[in-house]
């Protein structure tokens, strides 16, 4: 039974800054958090369910709808998942590989914008969001014009990209990519040195390493607690070997390292935009899709790959018969998922204020959690 | 009629009609101002549509919070639930009356020698609405939202009181219109009290309930705090007295530290006489000039609201008891000092130092930070 | 645990045939130097060993998981990647156990990962590893909601997707992918197996609630008669009346409870 002092309170489903569909219950004493129950499950749409029962090709829209903050990540996963399996992975073309990976890099940046703004603004701070989304506009517009959709890309194929790039979408990429370090520049005159975001983010929702690593945590979380670890310097995939990028990690593991974490890989995702810009001006143009039989049908057998979406990692672990068109299985392990267990530890002894910037800081998104 | 009901009943209530009126068309047009102005600052446009540049939203708002469908709770408090919206606006309604706008005796409606010590207080009764409303509406959020703000409210009165006692020993006097005079004949009172100044600035924001100590209705966190279960028109109420407060402080911070309706000091300038001399032009000059003052400070308002991330409620309670507080005691202790030296110029020198050094500081030429070009240690 | 021999494929890639590499054996893969030593120190519980497309896969006995995923988190393994089942009715060629639950490892000195694979068979609990990795509480729970797979010595085994009171197991392959007939399942005492309010029990007929029965407005010129007509002024199509059109379908029989598509 209920101590007199103890009040359970329901963050519930609908509430302005859980991101989604999140209902946290919480048990507090006064202001403190005594308990933090995340619920989840709210929006389950079943998609492992209709993987099983879609051609591969298939597949890859609704790989968009998880993270659909992020799609173009999960899309690449999948995709890259898919070629494992069939053996191809070494023979993408080099233009594919560089435009997957300045896509996955723009979708960086956008996830952590909208991540940026989304925080922010629980915590007070309301202006940036609205710099932020202008940014992000820029982002989505180069999304558009590649592929005709902002923010559910269905950018990728098993074996390639869909199409190549339209005219002028170099120029500006490289506009935007200009553009973007002042921008940067800007957000952070406004809140890094602000002494109330300090007094909001430091020591909140402290994560040692060892225990980062228990919970499973990848992602900023993970860099932020000091372990230096990034699947496109660990297990590199498509074309990160030949790219200079460095991986900020934090010292504390509290919230404002994640958040200088952030706000540094934004930047060193445009400082990897811009080193393929010319990279892949010298690929030859409309070479973008590797020779492999339009009907994917997979060896019989198991994979599990991997790639670092902005969110943490995100690994497909697929089956396959070997018989039919369709996965047998095909399993997501969607960071936010994981990293979402860690928020009852994070949270105790914090009060009921800091939980909303530490569900901002684990930086979730309810379509990946729930899938 | 009979000379003294005109003098003492019939005129000061025409002059309070005419000040509730100008007071209540600010509120309004700072409902506007802040939303173009937050636009302003978030590269977006504000209202633009109803009216032309939006001016008609004005007109717009409340009709459609009289017509909107007033929403009880089920098991709310009746009585407590609707005294809640009630409460906060009275205190805004009559400290309109203790404040001088314009050069006495046409422009004060009242002048009461204990003017200062009234208003303050008659707006520490503005917690109680906010408890009531958010205890009476029978939601757990709304309960820990009005209990937030009861408990920052009450704790930020006292350097709210506290930073006025340093100008109350340099003018000698609780009456606002011999604390504009003393003003225009010394320097304007933020110069030898900037601590204090300073202090009430801070206050002042808290006593609002405005960012960053919006926590009670920190929409985040709480939905809305305690307003989360007011429809309508008693919505409107709790913000129609937010803004009557933010006026009422505003118009406070102008008359004690800001010199008032006058553009003078040390007997130059636009001073009480000069406007007196100017007739009934030389009044309305001077309020002119108060209102002018009183909107920047409400631009500062919006300003705050547009930059400043919120505090937690516990480093809330932190800076106003840890912090507010000993500096104002601190106030109080050094005027004491100055004046029985005799040397309140030399206060306001001191002023000049302070500002110019904080000047200097935040407007330096820093170095910009150079790239990441190598591995980030964040913090 | 019953052995299952997979057939051990190599990586099949077009163009490399001639030089894939031969498959290995199952000792071959326990002595790879990547797991050699976590194995040799459970490897009477290592029944099995798989390859393919680069990864290795060790079958593990069941009632000796936790040993098992405990000698190989003591050899460097501390980071349990993902834990995840599949039911295998309705693979081709199947004849073992029903589930199987694999755990993907990795390890970040050896930069690389390995999974473990243990057999079960419906209504048999399969030993909990969340005293061996906390990350793993939530992937069971997940493990259990979807497929029904019991992880004994789990501090609280409960639905994490699904909502309570939910009957059935979501990704089990004999659950349909349309799902069951199931709205809220929540008071079974109330509600008819499957979930749902029964039909007349809020007084309207069911199949009345949520159909507009106003006529849709319409803006615009519908893209039809356009891309046909040329833009002449052709008279646009009439739009559908849906109102008609769902009054007139017919309530939808309950669904089977098997997939008839699989």
């Amino acid at each position: 039974m209920f101590d007199v002092h103890e009040m359970e309170i329901n963050f519930g489903p609908q509430h302005p800054s859980t991101h989604g569909v999140l209902r946290v219950i919480l048990k507090v004493d006064g202001e403190r958090i005594i308990d933090a129950k995340p619920i989840i499950g709210y929006l389950h749409r079943g998609t492992e369910k209709l993987f099983e029962h879609m051609a591969y090709p298939q597949c890859v829209p609704h790989t968009d709808r998880m993270d659909y903050v992020a799609a173009a990540t999960n899309n690449l996963g999948f995709v890259e998942t898919v070629e494992k399996m069939l053996g191809v992975s070494r023979q993408i073309p080099k233009r594919a590989q560089l435009l997957r990976v300045i896509l996955s890099e723009l979708q960086r940046i956008s996830s952590h914008l909208l991540w940026l703004a989304t925080h922010a603004i629980d915590i007070g701070a309301m202006t940036p969001f609205f710099y932020t989304f202008r940014e992000r506009e820029q982002i989505l517009d180069l999304f558009e014009e590649y592929c005709g959709a902002r923010l559910t890309l269905n950018a990728m194929r098993i074996g390639g990209m869909p199409e190549d790039l339209p005219h002028g979408w170099l120029d500006d990429l490289a506009t935007f990519c200009g553009k973007f370090g002042p921008a940067m520049d800007e957000y952070e005159s406004l809140l890094t040195t602000n002494r109330i975001w300090k007094r909001r983010t430091i020591g909140i929702g402290v994560l040692s390493p060892e225990e980062a690593i228990e919970w499973g945590i990848t992602g900023p979380p993970l860099r932020g607690s000091g372990v230096e670890w990034d699947l496109r310097r660990a297990q590199p995939y498509e074309c990160y070997p030949e790219l200079e990028f460095d991986i900020p990690t934090g010292r504390n593991g509290d919230t404002y390292d994640r958040y200088l974490v952030r706000m540094a890989e934004m930047r060193q995702s445009n400082r990897i935009l811009e080193q393929c810009i010319p990279l892949i001006k010298q690929t030859p143009a409309g070479d973008i899709k590797a020779k492999i039989s339009k009907v994917i049908r997979p060896p019989e057998g198991e994979v599990y790959h991997s790639i670092e979406s902005p969110k943490g990692e995100i690994g497909y672990y697929i089956v396959s018969d070997g018989k039919t068109q369709n996965a047998y299985r095909c399993h997501v392990r969607p960071p936010s998922f994981v990293n979402l267990q860690a928020l009852p530890a994070m949270a105790k002894g914090h009060l009921v204020s800091d939980l909303v910037a530490l569900i901002g800081t684990i930086d979730i998104v309810l379509g990946e959690v729930d899938r | 009629m009979n000379k003294a009901l005109m003098t003492y009943l019939l005129w000061p209530l025409v002059k309070f009609v005419i000040a509730f009126v100008i007071v209540q068309v600010i509120v309004a047009a700072m409902n506007w101002v802040e939303r173009r102005l937050l636009g302003l600052f978030q590269a977006r446009l504000g209202p633009n549509r109803v009216g032309p540049w939006g001016l008609l939203q004005i007109i717009a708002d409340p009709i459609k919070f009289l017509l909107k469908e007033d929403i009880v709770p089920a098991r709310a408090e009746k009585v407590a639930y609707f005294l809640g919206p009630i409460l906060p606006l009275l205190p805004a309604f009559i400290v309109f009356c203790l404040i001088p706008y314009g050069p006495p005796p046409t422009f004060t409606v009242t002048r009461v020698n204990v003017g200062l010590l009234l208003i303050l207080a008659l707006t520490s009764t503005a917690v109680y609405g906010i408890i009531l409303g958010g205890w009476a509406s029978n939601n757990k959020y709304s309960l820990m939202g009005g209990l937030r703000s009861a408990a920052q409210m009450v704790s930020y009165e006292v350097p709210f009181g506290l930073s006025i006692v340093g100008v109350l020993m340099i003018c000698g006097s609780l009456d606002l219109v011999t604390i504009v005079r003393y003003q225009e004949i010394n320097a304007w009172n933020f110069l030898p009290q900037i601590v204090a100044c300073f202090i009430f600035l801070v206050s002042m924001n808290a006593e609002n309930n405005r960012t960053p100590f919006d926590l009670p209705e920190a929409e985040s966190e709480l939905v809305a705090g305690y307003h989360t279960e007011y429809s309508a028109m008693k919505f409107a109420f709790f913000m129609l007295a937010e803004y009557s407060m933010m006026i009422v402080n505003s118009c406070l911070i102008v008359t004690l530290f800001f010199g008032g309706w006058t553009l003078g000091m040390f007997g130059f300038g636009l001073t009480t006489d000069v406007l007196r001399g100017m007739g009934l032009f030389g009044g309305l000059l001077g309020a002119a000039i108060f209102f002018t003052k009183v909107m920047l400070f409400l631009l500062m308002y919006v300003w705050f609201r547009a930059t400043f991330p919120r505090f937690r409620f516990d480093q809330l309670m932190d800076l106003g008891w840890k912090w507010l507080i000993p500096l104002s005691l601190a106030n109080i202790f050094v005027t004491g000092l100055f004046i029985l030296a005799g040397q309140e110029l030399l206060m306001s020198w001191i002023g000049v130092i302070l500002i110019a050094l904080t000047a200097f500081y935040l407007f330096k030429p820093r170095r910009k930070p150079e790239p990441a070009t190598k591995v980030v240690h964040a913090s | 645990m019953s052995e299952q021999t997979p057939p051990s494929s190599p990586p099949a890639s077009p163009g490399a045939a001639a030089t894939a590499p031969p498959a290995r054996s199952v000792d071959e893969i326990k002595r790879d130097p990547l797991v050699a030593a976590a194995v040799s120190r459970v490897d009477d519980a290592i029944v099995g060993a798989k390859e393919f497309a680069g990864e290795i896969t060790l079958f593990a006995d069941r009632d000796r998981i936790v040993d098992v995923c405990r000698a190989f988190k003591n050899d460097g393994f501390v980071y349990l990647v993902d834990l995840a089942a599949v039911d295998y009715s309705k693979y081709p060629g199947h004849t073992g156990p029903r589930f199987s639950v694999a755990y993907t490892l990795y390890s970040f000195q050896k930069n690389n990962r390995v999974r473990l694979r243990v057999w079960t068979a419906d209504k048999e609990p399969v030993p909990s590893v969340t005293a061996v990795w906390k990350t793993a509480n939530w992937h069971e729970r997940e493990t259990f909601d979807m497929f029904g797979i019991e992880f004994s010595g789990h501090p609280n085994l409960e639905r994490i997707l699904m909502w309570d009171g939910f009957n059935g197991f979501p990704l089990r392959k004999d659950f349909p992918v349309r799902g069951i007939d199931t709205g809220a399942r929540i008071y079974p005492e109330v509600f008819p197996e499957g979930g749902g309010p029964k039909a007349g029990s809020t007084g309207k007929p069911a199949n009345d609630v949520n159909v507009y029965k106003g006529e849709w407005k319409r803006y615009g010129t519908w893209p039809a008669a356009q891309i046909g007509g040329g833009g002449n002024g052709a008279k646009p199509a009439p739009a559908p009346k849906p109102a008609a059109a769902v009054a007139a379908a017919p309530l939808a029989p309950a669904a089977p409870k098997e997939d008839a598509d699989v």
